[in-house]
């Protein structure tokens, strides 16, 4: 309960409780907001009370141009590398674009390589598994116990999770998109909670403005934000930018993760937000999987990017 | 590279287009999608033209009128969507996937070129 009085958080605090996963988490800040690579095989400090969870994002299950001709292999590398990790994760929040076109063949290619992790794995939508116009295909699959077009909440370890879909309706000129309907239902699901329930947040597209003339940001955000404000623990886990990026902005930590099919360039840093070819031996460098844990006690749960190759 | 050289293809095309609205009204016109842009964003075409949308880009797009008159599919790489226009008005579209990407053709009365000859 301390950590949820209104002091505030300085940003050596938020550094010191996120560097606290151990030795060889190596740091980069970038634009005055620290970033981790995170190691694999190494020993970390996770208590046994600890909660772990994975997040993946954005496997574009089929596609098969010049920047990754091979989307599936790169999935198995990451699922073959969640299988090596020295803590067994909880289970696996995939931030969507599993598919490249929303084929079924392609979410059943996911769905064969993504299920040997043997893992429960909590789906949102990206915009290209909703690209059937009625959403049939996703929700078929993965909208069971789902409203609308396929949020959801669950709750692990005291974490309350919620899972929203920002990619469908989406209005001429604008960004993504969570809806009133959806908005209603988030506002009344948080009404009864206490300010002291760590809240996960996770949909495809990042629930803050990283770079509009992209589209890479959620128009009706704000209000869903607004709603979250008075809990003590806020993170919001995205993908959509297929690079990692975060902001802590309140007791509110935004974080989007990296692709496990290709990479895309910093905002602005090239004419489009399409796909980026890199080097063939680089590739595995840019694609990872996003490690997180939550102890109790703690304000901000630690997330610690993993990639495939270093 | 492969930019410029499709804006001149597009620069050729639209020429042609334009060359034979003079001589027909109902010309075809080409747009690109590439680089999540419509290239050109804003076109305009005589009544009875059909405007063919071809994907260049290696991610998806649709074209969508705003006002629900058309819509494609998904298209993938190299994918086309071809829409005829028949009543002049300005029709604004977007690419349902990527909505900050949008468009507009603008569609003129045929009879106008025809009276003017």
């Amino acid at each position: 309960m301390a950590s949820d009085h209104g002091e505030g958080v300085n940003r050596r605090k938020v550094l010191e409780c996120m560097t606290w996963a151990g030795t060889g988490v190596l740091w980069t800040v970038a634009g005055g907001v620290p970033r981790s690579m995170g190691i694999i095989g190494e020993a970390r400090a996770v208590e046994p009370s600890g909660l772990t969870f994975l997040q993946i994002s954005d496997s574009h299950v089929g596609f098969d141009k010049p920047a990754n001709p091979n989307a599936l292999g790169t999935l198995e590398d990451a699922v073959n590398k969640i299988k090596t990790l020295p803590v067994k994760p909880s289970f696996l929040i995939h931030t969507g674009d599993i598919t490249h076109l929303s084929k079924p063949s392609e979410f059943d290619d996911a769905d064969r390589i993504i299920s040997q992790t043997r893992l429960d794995v909590h789906y949102v939508p990206g915009e290209h598994d909703v690209l059937d116009e009625d959403v049939k295909l996703y929700r078929d699959r993965y909208g069971r116990g789902t409203k609308g077009a396929g949020w959801y909440i669950f709750d692990a370890n005291g974490v309350h999770f919620i899972g929203l879909v920002n990619v469908v309706n989406l209005k001429a000129g604008g960004l993504g998109n969570l809806g009133h309907e959806q908005l209603e239902w988030l506002e009344d699901d948080l009404k009864g909670r206490t300010a002291s329930t760590p809240i996960v947040v996770f949909a495809h597209i990042p629930l803050w403005s990283v770079y509009p003339a992209w589209g890479w940001g959620t128009d009706d955000a704000a209000r869903a934000l607004g709603s979250l404000k008075h809990f003590g623990s806020v993170t919001a886990l995205n993908g959509h930018i297929h690079q990692i990026m975060q902001k802590v902005e309140g007791n509110a930590t935004f974080h989007t993760a990296m692709s496990t099919a290709f990479p895309q360039p910093a905002p602005g840093a090239a004419p489009s937000p399409g796909p980026m070819k890199v080097a063939e031996d680089k590739l595995r460098s840019v694609l990872g999987i996003t490690d997180v844990t939550f102890k109790r006690g703690q304000q901000r749960l630690a997330i610690i990017d993993q990639p495939l190759q270093r | 590279m492969g930019a410029i050289k499709r804006n001149v293809r597009v620069a050729v095309v639209l020429a042609v287009a334009i060359f034979a609205a003079g001589a027909a009204p109902a010309a075809n016109t080409e747009v690109q999608i590439d680089q999540f842009a419509f290239v050109p964003q804003r076109i305009t075409v005589k009544a009875g033209a059909t405007v063919t949308w071809i994907n260049e880009d290696d991610a998806p797009h649709t074209v969508a009128s705003s006002d629900k008159l058309f819509k494609s599919k998904a298209l993938d790489t190299g994918d086309k969507f071809s829409f005829t226009f028949t009543t002049p008005g300005t029709y604004a579209y977007f690419c349902s996937v990527h909505p900050h990407m949008t468009g507009a053709v603008a569609v003129e009365a045929a009879a106008a070129t025809d009276t003017a000859r």
